[in-house]
């Protein structure tokens, strides 16, 4: 609790700091800040997970793992804005701010314990991001992200608060605890509650972009800043995830031979567009906006596996993506600086001029397509096993032959920097000190996880 | 010192050190006193290991708590011959690459790549068996795309998708497996006590047989096998058919047989007669080869085809053939891939036309070539003959048509063989082989070694099958048809 009254009053201290014109003070304390809040988070871990507030957010295991998550994932991004956005505008505190009230939003949908609560908190973190997506003002491409992004995000909430409103008609209540008491004890489920839930999983894939909800995606994460679509493609997207998991495998679970055969129907779809269509990209940013895509599809393994690991496989798969997504666009924001283009080709030869940030991507490439000793490989396998354990051999099959098309993109960009000579001559860039903390520390998280998974799934 | 894990610790060791190294001379010793001292390391095993069935020097430590996952490796006498190979090979093939001028990140992938083969071979838990099997994957992939001449970008990337598909495959397997025992556990132990249904076992057999092809590679498979090995450097090659291909092998005779006995008994047949037909279509193939490099890949893909054959037939001739031929196999591929490199070095080609008469200026190097040759051929005295002698055996005693076809393979592997020879060594001396110097050096010592196993194991191939022994017979006495 203490957690989200921290966020709200930084981000309203980093609006005051704007005001007062104290540039240099805005990073230090919204790290600060951050740091308060990941402490707060830790002290509540061996508390017992109680709904707070009149029932309205809950502070479980769940919830404080993956809001640790975020927080700590915000807090690289923000380590990586330091250069980033004098770039671009001169209202620095505006997206520091901006920034920490979506991840307020984020927190929120982690701990709801209401769907009042999902709503807020999906629409705090959603309205935060519009603006953020179209921050530059002048870019062309930055607005449509933008417009679109809210057009697309304003009739997905649409769809979230109908199927909310069905779920109150039928059960009359928007608690969770009192909603799984009518589910299992309700001599009859009224049709409207089905109809409610059919509409809760369009919302909700949207959010996370699944497909054939997933068209806004490309272009948003391609017309977004790149920062900013690092931390829509990581922070956001757990949120979301966590939204998702929190009502599906436990709520609804009763209901659950009602609502699988839609969700793996959209599980194999997603697969299979985010992995082709990932294939055909000359764009590295709109490559990983596919992938992301495909990992989404991933992801959505936890809810149909129904049991009690789908949530350590969850966060482990979570962590070992946004990881490699927050190294992937450090290392893509310093190489457009280099070449101007987000292309492919502008990392040919980066191995020769830049070592480590080769290095670097390289793990994350590999993390991403799953490779032992990666912590996306320690996800990929938590998935793979939850899902074996509930269904068949052939949803895996599947997957098995989407992760085979993964590894053509992923080692794309890694033949490009290794194997490729740059054809014009590309001045080496000047990494800044920030980036090669949260580069490395990223890379090094990576590697611990994938060697040592017990290091965060201990915890749970 | 008897500490398996020392095994793989040293090598991972040495690759974070390398990997720092800029400096090419410096960084091929370090190289090269890694490699010794691994090998150092292994002696101890080989002196302590008791040829009965048991597994030695075992290890096991929890990996992951809350999925079961241990981390358990061990020695018995079907690893050790292997472990040996792979840490006898290592040495040669860094001096092999002593005159490149390579940095220090080439060996530290050539060592981390022998810290995943160890694993492989080391493995008694299925996980620990696939981490090992895709982190020796990594490293030959950018050893050959790096190093490698040609297309090599399009045809590493074909390697590396072609075998990562048939692994992923595995691990699906696996996951299954692990499942299914009673308390969720990788442990091969559990996997081979499992009582699986023959349909089960059916699918299984083609899901792990498809994983393990792939890499050998058997027929149907194989396509990625001649570009790639071609392409590669010459230290890749060797890598990859000297140590890499036996993991498929190893790979058979570890998981596949015992894990799915029933897939075996219904499809082995199939299986087998992919192999022989491979051991033909290959050395028919090789047979038309101009390049040098090219018709060794070839015969590789007859000569592991004969390997593959041997184990499927299930039988002790078959089995101890299988695991001897391995590691000749792995000395003379490494021997003849070093020579043509030597070869290609002095004259600018590979292509066998252009060849001739080099004998008549490098006595030594002719006289190493053709022992070496003589091994891969299979002559009395030298250690192919009791390698071939023993699957071919293992062949009849399945079915005599699969040994009258299989047997092929000593005459049209006599036959492309000395035409390599012939082509290369006797003739005219060609204008851009007159000024050919002699080996020398570390070269005649790389060679040297290898000629002094091929003749050493020939005499006497107890050296080898005894080890392997007992552990052969324990796991034909487990695993029935």
């Amino acid at each position: 609790m203490g957690a989200i009254i921290t966020l709200c009053i930084l981000g309203i201290v980093v609006l005051y700091l704007g005001l007062f014109k104290a540039k240099n003070a805005l990073l230090p304390v919204t790290l600060l800040g951050l740091v308060v809040t990941l402490g707060l988070l830790v002290a509540e871990w061996n508390n017992e997970a109680l709904p707070q507030l009149h029932g309205m957010v809950i502070f479980d295991r769940l919830a404080l793992s993956f809001s640790i998550l975020c927080v700590v994932i915000t807090g690289l991004v923000i380590l990586l804005s330091k250069e980033y956005f004098k770039n671009i505008s001169t209202y620095l505190s505006e997206y520091f701010c901006l920034i920490i009230f979506s991840l307020t939003g984020a927190l929120l949908v982690n701990a709801y314990h209401n769907f009042a609560m999902l709503f807020i908190g999906i629409e705090v973190m959603s309205v935060a991001l519009y603006i953020l997506v179209g921050i530059r003002k002048t870019d062309l491409a930055s607005n449509e992200a933008a417009l679109k992004y809210f057009l697309m995000g304003a009739f997905s909430t649409g769809f979230l608060l109908f199927g909310i409103t069905l779920l109150y008609g039928a059960s009359g209540t928007f608690d969770l605890t009192e909603l799984q008491a009518y589910v299992q004890t309700a001599s009859e489920i009224s049709p409207l509650f089905y109809g409610g839930v059919l509409l809760l999983l369009c919302g909700l894939c949207f959010k996370v972009g699944a497909a054939p909800f997933h068209f806004w995606t490309p272009d948003v994460y391609d017309g977004a800043p790149i920062l900013i679509t690092s931390f829509m493609s990581t922070v956001v997207k757990v949120a979301s995830f966590v939204g998702f998991l929190r009502l599906f495998s436990t709520v609804l679970v009763p209901l659950h031979d009602f609502w699988t055969p839609v969700l793996l129907t959209i599980i194999i779809i997603t697969l299979f567009i985010g992995n082709i269509t990932a294939l055909l990209q000359s764009s590295f940013k709109r490559m990983m906006a596919y992938s992301s895509i495909s990992h989404a599809g991933y992801m959505l393994f936890a809810i149909i596996a129904i049991g009690a690991t789908s949530v350590s496989g969850m966060l482990v798969y979570a962590a070992a993506y946004s990881l490699a997504s927050v190294i992937a666009f450090g290392v893509l924001i310093l190489v457009k600086r280099g070449s101007g283009s987000e292309n492919f080709e502008s990392f040919n030869g980066l191995a020769k001029r830049e070592p480590m940030l080769a290095f670097v991507l390289t793990i994350a490439m590999l993390s991403l397509a799953g490779i032992p000793l990666t912590a996306g490989f320690m996800g990929k396998f938590m998935m793979f096993n939850n899902v074996m354990g509930t269904y068949n051999i052939t949803l895996l099959i599947l997957a098995v032959i989407n992760a085979a098309v993964g590894v053509y993109y992923y080692l794309h960009v890694v033949v490009n920097m290794y194997f490729r000579k740059s054809e014009d001559e590309v001045v080496a860039q000047h990494v800044p000190i920030s980036y090669k903390v949260v580069l490395i520390v990223a890379a090094v998280l990576t590697v611990i996880i994938g060697v040592y998974p017990d290091s965060i799934l201990g915890f749970l | 010192m008897s500490n398996l894990f020392i095994l793989l610790l040293v090598p991972v060791i040495s690759a974070i050190v390398l990997c720092f190294i800029k400096d090419a001379v410096r960084a091929k010793w370090i190289a090269l006193f890694a490699a010794i001292l691994e090998f150092g390391f292994s002696i101890p095993f080989l002196c302590g290991f008791i040829p009965d069935a048991s597994i030695q020097f075992e290890q096991r430590w929890m990996w992951v708590e809350s999925l079961g996952i241990q981390f358990h490796i061990g020695l018995d006498g079907i690893s050790l011959p292997m472990v040996l190979l792979t840490n006898g090979l290592i040495p040669l093939i860094v001096l092999s690459s002593f005159n490149k001028a390579r940095k220090g990140n080439f060996f530290a992938l050539i060592s981390f790549m022998q810290a995943g083969l160890l694993l492989v071979f080391l493995a008694l838990d299925a996980f620990t068996f696939y981490v090992g099997w895709e982190i020796a994957l990594i490293p030959i992939y950018f050893i050959c795309a790096l190093w490698g001449d040609g297309d090599r970008i399009r045809i590493n990337l074909k390697f590396f998708v072609y075998t990562f598909f048939g692994s992923l495959l595995m691990l699906v397997t696996l996951i299954y497996l692990y499942n299914q025992s009673a308390t969720p556990s990788f442990e091969w132990n559990a996997f081979v006590a499992l009582d699986l249904s023959e349909s089960t076992q059916r699918w299984i057999f083609w899901a792990f047989f498809l994983a393990f092809a792939i890499k050998i590679p058997i027929l149907p498979f194989h396509t990625w096998q001649p570009d790639t090995y071609t392409h590669a450097p010459a230290a890749g090659t060797m890598l990859l058919a000297g140590i890499m291909l036996k993991m498929g092998v190893y790979g058979l005779i570890r998981w596949l047989l015992p894990v799915a006995p029933l897939g075996a008994l219904a499809y082995g047949q199939v299986a087998m007669a992919l192999c022989v037909i491979g051991i033909v279509y290959a050395s028919i193939i090789a047979f038309k080869q101009q390049d040098a490099k090219r018709l060794i890949a070839y015969s590789s893909i007859a000569h592991v085809g004969l390997i593959s054959a041997g184990v499927f037939s299930w039988n002790m001739e078959g089995l101890q053939g299988a695991i001897i031929q391995m590691v000749n196999h792995g000395l003379s591929v490494v021997g003849l891939f070093f020579i043509i490199d030597i070869l290609q070095e002095r004259t600018g080609t590979r292509t066998l036309a252009e060849w001739g008469g080099i004998a008549s200026k490098t006595p030594r190097l002719a006289t190493v070539f053709l022992i070496i040759l003589m091994g891969a051929v299979g002559l009395p005295l030298t250690n192919g003959f009791i390698g071939e002698f023993l699957l071919l055996k293992g062949l009849f005693d399945y079915g005599t048509w699969y040994a009258v076809f299989g047997g092929l393979t000593l005459i049209l592997g006599a036959v492309y063989m000395l035409r390599l020879y012939q082509k290369s060594m006797l003739g005219a001396l060609p204008e851009r082989a007159e000024g050919i110097v002699d080996i020398k050096g570390y070269e005649l010592l790389v060679l040297g070694v290898i000629v002094f196993f091929t003749l050493f194991l020939g005499v006497w191939p107890k050296a080898i099958l005894h080890l392997s022994e007992a552990s052969v017979v324990n796991l034909l006495n487990q695993i029935k048809f």
